[in-house]
């Protein structure tokens, strides 16, 4: 295997008068968790369906794979997997027969059980789809994207509605896929589920990419200025400093020891995205945009 | 990367010197006929609403109209052709109308289009649904009328022949012309409007409950632009004696037109369906 897993330069796409996608490029490399965040109508999910070969593109060049999902075929199409964001309807069949009917969509499926067993849905596997609960609906989907082993696992909003442990129990399937070698594109609305997977992570804003990067030194995140907090006499006291280490020892000094109420705090990824999707901060951090 | 040959997490090996060899459209779409069945005969609506409705109406109509008008036979023989007519074209034209539409709109092709699956694979698996339900609804009629009612069944080899043809393009066209309808309409529920109403105006106009002599000729015209009225008439020829063909429209059974009608159907729909079967909603854009 050679090549990126997927190379965009300068994609469009329009709807009437509204452009959705106004000239994105970026690259995903073979075997990382990419992620894209955005607020709703920013143009994430176009650009992904777009990727994906399930919509045109108005310009721009894309490879995916290696081939333009605008035209590519079968065999492209047997080395992708799509989770799609809304619940689609699979016909009703029991959990394992429906696995086991799209592995044969493929040349070289997982076995449809271990496939059951691995999205923890072996309980399961007698069941209708009517039957399962909103978390292991979506086990499902997850189920019949990888069953085909895809060497690229489109995940769009997958944990959208999960409770806090089904989030965790599916972070750790999809580092399991990653481990494997596959190639993972995550959409999501959830910032830790971004900073936990994410090799690198795309905010995209209003059709464009405000900021590409490491989720621990995006928008300049890492190396950005800190408050130090502390209490004098009842009172909070904050400053603002590219120096937090210096700020600390001086306190420490003048307090004689510990300091009241001691905080130091950097941006976290909500509070820098917040302020990339932001009208004025999306604008200047596309001047800094590391693509 | 190199190759990868870890166990099951991960992805298939591929690149050169490594080609896959993609499943056939034939297997898929037969694997597809399958599963259409079966999640057919769990949906108990559509057994009841697709599948079994003829036969109920039928019981009714044989056993309430009996000895009731003169049709010169009995009730069961009278109202048979029709309802096999009405039947196939439910579970061909309203089913693949409705259902059509409906998963395209609940994201049910959308999924397809994100797997290898040729587009061919799932129209064999269409027509082997609708073949399998063509047939049983036909056993299913037969059964009633015969065992229920002792209907009479045609004797001689060229009624079955005739009857074999009819029940053939008239499935053929109806379900080609479902199909189309399903993409025409913007939504499910426009769709199911759009099939079931049209539907339930045919069978009233097109000799399914109302003999045709008793119709107005201009509807008869207007029926006879759609494909049940000819299944209706070619399956009567079938079934009926010799002398009941005064009673049709013409005077007599005019099988080279009902060919040339449901023949007309098959190509019109054909096209039809090649020219506006979408994957996506309108939406989806």
């Amino acid at each position: 295997m050679s090549g990126e897993a997927i190379e965009v330069r300068g994609l469009t796409k329009r709807y009437g008068d509204d452009t959705a996608v106004a000239g994105v490029d970026l690259t995903v490399h073979r075997g990382e968790v990419f992620s894209f965040l955005g607020p709703n109508g920013a143009g994430k999910s176009t650009t992904v369906e777009i990727l994906e070969g399930f919509r045109r593109r108005d310009g721009g060049s894309v490879r995916v794979l290696g081939e333009d999902p605008g035209t590519a075929g079968r065999v492209w199409r047997s080395r992708i997997g799509v989770v799609w964001q809304q619940e689609t309807q699979v016909p009703a069949l029991p959990v394992r027969d429906l696995v086991r009917h799209f592995a044969g969509y493929y040349p070289e499926s997982h076995d449809p059980d271990e496939v059951v067993e691995r999205v923890g849905l072996a309980e399961k596997a007698k069941a209708l789809p009517s039957s399962l609960s909103g978390g292991q609906r979506r086990r499902l989907d997850v189920a019949l994207g990888i069953v085909g082993r895809p060497e690229l696992l489109f995940l769009d909003e997958p944990t959208t509605g999960f409770d806090p442990q089904a989030r965790r129990d599916f972070w750790s399937l999809v580092r399991e896929l990653a481990d494997g070698g596959t190639s993972i594109v995550l959409t999501t609305h959830y910032l830790e589920e971004a900073e936990e997977l994410a090799d690198r992570v795309c905010v995209i804003a209003r059709g464009r990419v405000r900021a590409l990067g490491d989720p621990a030194t995006l928008g300049g995140r890492a190396s950005a200025r800190a408050t130090v907090h502390w209490t004098v006499e009842g009172r909070r006291r904050e400053t603002v400093t590219d120096e937090p280490a210096r700020v600390v020892g001086e306190l420490s000094a003048c307090f004689d020891g510990e300091v009241p109420g001691l905080s130091v705090h950097r941006p976290t990824l909500e509070e820098t995205y917040l302020e990339l999707i932001g009208q004025d901060g999306g604008a200047e951090a596309a001047g800094r945009s590391t693509v | 990367m190199s190759t990868d040959t870890a166990p099951a997490p991960g992805p298939a090996p591929s690149g050169p010197g490594h080609a896959r060899r993609l499943p056939g459209a034939l297997r898929i779409g037969l694997s597809r006929g399958r599963v259409e069945i079966r999640s057919f005969s769990r949906e108990w609506e559509s057994l009841v609403f697709t599948f079994s409705l003829p036969a109920l109406i039928l019981v009714l109509f044989a056993s309430v109209f009996d000895g009731m008008f003169d049709m010169g036979m009995p009730a069961v023989d009278h109202y048979l052709p029709g309802m096999i007519a009405m039947g196939l074209m439910s579970v061909s034209f309203q089913l693949l109308g409705t259902g059509i539409a409906g998963e395209r709109e609940n994201g049910g092709l959308r999924r397809l289009r994100g797997t290898p699956m040729p587009p061919s694979a799932y129209f064999i698996g269409k027509t082997v649904l609708v073949a399998f339900l063509s047939f049983g609804q036909t056993v299913l009629l037969l059964g009633v009328a015969v065992l229920g009612f002792g209907a009479r069944l045609p004797s001689d080899a060229g009624s079955w022949a005739t009857l074999a043809w009819v029940l053939l393009l008239g499935t053929v066209s109806c379900a080609l012309l479902g199909i189309a309808v399903s993409s025409l309409a913007r939504s499910a529920q426009a769709a199911s409007a759009v099939v079931v109403v049209p539907f339930l105006v045919l069978q009233f106009t097109s000799g399914v409950f109302v003999p045709v002599v008793a119709l107005p000729d201009w509807v008869v015209d207007a029926a006879g632009l759609f494909p049940l009225l000819w299944m209706a008439q070619g399956i009567r020829a079938g079934f009926f004696p010799e002398e009941m063909a005064a009673l049709e429209p013409g005077g007599s059974w005019d099988l080279p037109q009902v060919a040339l009608a449901l023949g007309t159907w098959c190509v019109v729909g054909l096209v039809l369906t090649l020219v506006t079967f979408r994957w996506k909603t309108r939406r989806d854009g």
